[in-house]
């Protein structure tokens, strides 16, 4: 169960946003986490608390396929990241690293910055607490929900090969 | 039922029927990584505990976005790649060689191959007909250990471009109309297929630089069909044994289709901070500009310098605009040097960058200042991209580009050629 205060954001969050190319050269996430929505909200390492989730509308995480943008979003202690719908590789790259995303248009519509939100990713729930509203989310298809499980692709290919299933 | 271009390629590959929307396991014909994103894949390639690379040949690591490296922290990255290729065999393109992509077209991809680079416009190579796509730093080191990826087959957006381009109009123009048109996620998750009278008649060059930004609305893979064009193009790069011709089925079933006829077309802007913030050139006129580059994987071709060539000749750039230009491979640049380009280009005022992605992504070799106004041929102006998030970032053809260098504000080409 997943639960935390919401940071809501408009359209078209890229990559750039998220982590300057500037930085990429940084190695920890510790490190990334440092330089997390530079650009997109200077504010947001001040505001986020563990726990807490990352909203935005359409097509968030746009843009370069550098994995270090959801790195440090992760680093920053979101948990969760609801929005419309994702760019392709980000969407990629976060359940790679074991960020969890949620695409559903209901909660980001009926949400708003400062909420809180309660998150069952296997029973496929949010709740907004603030409002008192519960969602329905789909669940993740086959062999994802086992990726984010291990931990990430990495884990869930080192773990296949050890048992030569891949 | 007729297939797509990427329903037919991922089909091959993966040795299944694959339809829009199946998840396949497809083999990997080439996978790549680049110096700011290659660091952490090799770093997850060896947490995950792999020792060998699936296609030693077929794994590429180029330095190409930070060249040569501008301070202690990025040549550390280099050594890092390097000390990779050293143990697993893999194949190094190092300072000089160019940007990926360009590299990527010229030399290695071929139509109907799957190539997967950590970096995501590695779509540019679509326009040979190559299913190629970005991903991120761990996709990339497990297709490297094990020669194979997963897919969701994207459904197909058809492109159909008829007409004739104007002079001063150019493949940039129409792809950046495109997004403005579709938008920034217009084909999020889908491949866009292009096909028509316009594309049957464009040089590679132009099929590279409009796969280039499939990217930018969202694309998975940006798709041309391998013909006539594409077959003299590989057989110019001394490798005709690389053709196979290639096209989408005449009943293949796409979600959409869009048709554009070009002749209508202007030469087309994008706007600070997102690709499809596009305008005609003619409603940005007057716009003072203190930095114009030209280059990229997106413009930095032989065919985009003499463009910009034919509009600098004989000519000085702005006092108050700064040109820079940076050819998108080793072999761009020879060509450039042997044929005068060069000359014309530095008697114009440029500053010639090695090949290189050069200031695009704001590392280093033209960053913006604050409050400073640049004119790109690049692929993004997103908010800080240049390196500073006070700066803006207008994106345009190379003819556009070289009217606004001549000018110091932005110029419709087609009043200076």
């Amino acid at each position: 169960m997943l639960k935390g205060k919401v940071h809501k954001y408009g359209a078209d969050v890229d990559t750039d946003a998220i982590l300057p190319g500037q930085y990429l050269n940084l190695t920890t996430m510790e490190e990334l986490t440092r330089y997390c929505m530079e650009d997109a909200d200077p504010e947001f390492l001040k505001k986020v608390r563990p726990g807490d989730i990352m909203m935005a509308t359409t097509n968030f995480g746009c843009g370069s396929s550098r994995e270090h943008a959801p790195m440090a979003i992760k680093g920053s202690g979101i948990s969760c990241v609801i929005a419309q719908n994702f760019a392709r590789i980000f969407f990629r790259n976060a359940i790679n690293i074991g960020l969890p995303l949620l695409e559903c248009e209901e909660v980001v519509a009926k949400t708003e910055s400062g909420d809180t939100l309660e998150i069952d990713l296997s029973g496929g729930t949010i709740k907004n607490l603030t409002k008192s509203l519960t969602f329905a989310v789909s669940s993740y298809p086959g062999f994802m929900a086992e990726l984010i499980t291990a931990g990430g692709l990495i884990e869930y290919t080192r773990q296949r090969l050890e048992s030569r299933r891949v | 039922m007729g297939k797509t271009l990427a329903e037919k390629i991922l089909s091959e590959k993966s040795g299944n029927d694959a339809r829009a929307g199946d998840l396949v396991i497809a083999e990997v014909d080439l996978a790549f990584v680049q110096d700011t994103t290659g660091p952490l894949a090799v770093r997850q390639f060896q947490s995950g505990g792999f020792k060998r690379l699936a296609n030693p040949l077929k794994t590429v690591l180029f330095i190409d976005h930070a060249v040569p490296s501008p301070n202690d922290s990025l040549s550390n990255d280099h050594l890092l790649l390097r000390s990779f290729a050293r143990e697993t065999g893999a194949v190094m393109s190092d300072v000089g060689e160019g940007v990926c992509h360009q590299l990527v077209g010229e030399s290695l991809a071929r139509p109907g191959d799957v190539i997967v680079g950590s970096d995501s416009h590695t779509v540019t190579a679509g326009g040979l007909g190559a299913f190629t796509t970005g991903m991120g730093s761990s996709d990339v080191a497990v297709a490297m250990a094990l020669g194979k990826t997963w897919f969701r087959v994207p459904e197909g957006i058809q492109v159909v471009v008829t007409g004739n381009f104007q002079k001063g109009v150019y493949a940039k123009d129409f792809i950046l109309h495109l997004i403005g048109l579709i938008g920034a996620d217009g084909a999020t998750y889908k491949a866009l297929e292009f096909g028509g009278e316009a594309v049957t008649a464009m040089s590679m060059s132009s099929r590279l630089t409009i796969a280039n930004m499939a990217v930018e609305a969202g694309a998975k893979v940006g798709l041309f069909p391998a013909d006539e064009i594409t077959r003299d193009y590989l057989a110019g790069q001394g490798r005709g044994e690389d053709y196979q011709p290639s096209s989408p089925d005449a009943d293949a079933v796409y979600e959409r289709t869009i048709k554009i006829d070009v002749t209508e077309l202007e030469p087309t802007v994008s706007r600070p901070h997102t690709v499809d913030n596009t305008a005609p050139v003619t409603e940005l006129k007057g716009i003072k500009v203190q930095q114009v580059f030209i280059g990229t994987c997106t413009n930095g071709r032989l065919e985009d310098l003499a463009v910009a060539v034919d509009i600098l000749k004989g000519k000085k750039s702005h006092p108050e605009t700064r040109l820079i230009v940076a050819p998108a491979s080793r072999r761009v640049m020879l060509e450039a040097v042997k044929n005068g380009f060069v000359q014309v280009l530095v008697e114009a005022g440029a500053a010639i960058l090695p090949p290189g992605c050069g200031p695009c992504l704001g590392i280093h070799q033209g960053v913006l200042g604050d409050g400073e106004i640049c004119l790109s041929t690049a692929n993004r102006n997103f908010k800080g991209r240049m390196g500073n998030p006070e700066a803006l970032v207008y994106l345009g053809s190379p003819a556009t580009a070289a009217a606004t260098a001549v000018t110091g504000e932005i110029t419709d080409p087609r009043e200076v050629m």
